[in-house]
């Protein structure tokens, strides 16, 4: 019997995985220990069990385990990979390289260096979602000291060419940032052959916990160091003060292992899934997948079904979870901001789905998903005037419309 | 965000859906919002012009529930009333039936000003002076 709703929002948060739970739970509760303790049992237990999980992060990414600074989640660990190094960096230069389609935890930190007087270019994107190198090439300057491009995009899972921005950046002798939220535990992700300086990361994009995440910090070739933004007890190095959240970060660590050993059959099988998915759907007339189809996440694809609203497709869709591209809870009704990057009209914006699949995604639950949405989008067009006026012919974008 | 359980009805059962004959002469259409706002609304009224009563409203919406549910509302309230009662329909009432939420109070206005405009179209048609205030949202 199919449960209902079915959960297909895993770009915004995974389920955890009940094997990570397990790992987890004797931190919760009997070896309570604060790792920072050094004079007795209970903190060397606590200092072990967050000493094997930097070992199972490193694994996975293929770093040195004292390259993992332990952070609340992605937001944090952008926050402090941007402000940290510009503050560390402040000597060589002020200027920040991103793009537009970034996540608001690196757009938004951008935008407060900007306020500190630093200097930021939004590189823009083309209609897949990527950025152009040369573009990359022709902005670096003597005072770019940082390059922060996410991995994979949380709307669309367009994969930026990773180390190609990193090889640039290095050229002219920037660090090399990534947000890598959607990326880490989902495709290969290899520091050291993707020439990546720093990248921040978090467990329960990847059926890990919430309240954990990490920000990689390479130690040579560059020696990478970022000033801390929360001043205490001198944890991570002295780059993260805070008592370390040992369950969470057990669960971090048992997520990123089961990412390692399971990631090739996670990937065919859900990779499989998502072609599916999007194959049906698009045999609905006027429907387009946004972002590269190519360079892209194995579980994601945003589609948008023209001439039916974001909002009432979520509507019409509630026995699924998913994401619009509308944001149509607001006065100001702006329609998504990394679509509206890849060139995207507002009202096709506004017309679009996320659908992200997960480990835990069933062929059943797809079937169901294609039907419903199927169903939904029929019905809505049968109710749009704009569908009625594109099927007679009529040229919307010739239409004086009364904004309102 | 919840839906209230009218609006909910209104959008899984909308009533009158559908077109009626615009270039007759008694049909009035309004055509309102736009679709990079995430809301248009078509809504046509049908006069008897004998009695000057609504005798059939119909629309259609591209936008969320609750324009949708406003859209469906307002051809309900139409049918049966005179142009003059379906002009005094105030978008608070919409609001008030539906339980909308004050980010949501647009959808009503959208409402509003399509029944406005429909009626407005029916005037202009039948050579009647265009409202004063059929454009006065906007």
């Amino acid at each position: 019997m199919l449960k209902l709703p079915i959960y297909l929002d895993n770009n915004a948060t995974t389920p955890l995985d009940p094997r990570v739970l397990e790992a987890m739970m004797p931190y919760l509760t009997e070896v309570f220990g604060n790792a920072a303790s050094r004079n007795h049992p209970f903190g060397w237990a606590a200092e072990e069990a967050v000493d094997y999980a930097r070992d199972q992060i490193a694994a996975l990414i293929n770093c040195d385990a004292k390259e993992i600074i332990f952070t609340s989640g992605a937001t944090e660990s952008d926050n402090l990979g941007i402000k940290g190094v510009f503050e560390m960096y402040s000597q060589k230069g002020n200027h920040i390289i991103t793009a537009t389609t970034e996540h608001k935890a690196v757009l938004d930190t951008c935008k407060h260096i900007e306020k500190l007087g630093g200097r930021v270019t939004y590189l823009p994107v083309n209609s897949e979602g990527l950025i152009s190198l040369e573009d990359l090439e022709a902005a670096m300057t003597p005072q770019t000291i940082l390059v922060t491009i996410m991995y994979g995009n949380n709307e669309t899972g367009t994969i930026q060419p990773i180390r190609e921005i990193a090889a640039i950046a290095h050229k002219h002798g920037a660090l090399f940032m990534t947000d890598g939220t959607q990326a880490v535990g989902k495709i290969p992700v290899d520091v050291v052959a993707d020439g990546i300086d720093l990248m921040a990361f978090t467990a329960h994009k990847m059926y890990g916990p919430k309240g954990v995440g990490a920000l990689y910090v390479r130690r040579k070739n560059p020696r990478v160091k970022v000033t801390a933004q929360m001043d205490g007890g001198g944890h991570e190095r002295g780059m993260r003060s805070g008592t370390l959240n040992v369950p969470g970060i057990v669960g971090l660590g048992k997520a990123c292992e089961l990412a390692r050993l399971e990631m090739a059959a996670d990937t065919a099988r859900l990779s499989a899934m998502r072609d599916r998915l999007e194959r049906e759907l698009l045999t609905l007339e006027e429907s387009y997948v946004n972002g590269s189809r190519e360079h892209r996440l194995p579980h994601v694809t945003n589609i948008s079904f023209k001439y039916v609203e974001g909002e009432g497709l979520m509507m019409g869709v509630k026995d699924l979870a998913v994401s619009s591209g509308s944001a149509c809870t607001s006065a100001s009704l702006e329609p998504s901001y990394v679509l509206k990057a890849l060139g995207l009209s507002d009202d096709l914006a506004h017309s679009s789905l996320r659908f992200g699949l997960s480990r835990f995604t069933t062929d059943e639950q797809i079937d169901y998903a294609i039907n419903h949405v199927k169903e939904a989008v029929t019905k809505l067009r049968e109710m749009s005037p704009l569908w009625e006026m594109f099927k007679e012919g009529i040229d919307l974008s010739k239409i004086e419309w009364a904004e309102h | 965000m919840a839906y209230s359980d009218k609006v909910i009805d209104h959008y899984s059962n909308p009533r009158n859906v559908g077109s009626l004959d615009k270039s007759k002469k008694n049909v009035g259409t309004g055509l309102v919002g736009a679709p990079e706002c995430g809301d248009v609304m078509r809504l046509q009224i049908e006069v008897d012009e004998t009695t000057n009563t609504i005798t059939d409203a119909k629309f259609k919406t591209f936008g969320c529930g609750s324009a949708i549910a406003s859209s469906s509302l307002a051809t309900e309230w139409l049918k049966g009333k005179t142009v003059d009662e379906a002009l005094a329909i105030d978008n608070m009432e919409i609001v008030e039936e539906l339980a909308l939420p004050p980010v949501k109070i647009h959808c009503s206005v959208l409402a509003e000003d399509a029944i406005k405009s429909a009626i407005n179209d029916y005037r202009v048609k039948n050579g009647l002076p265009a409202l004063e205030e059929a454009k006065s949202h906007h």
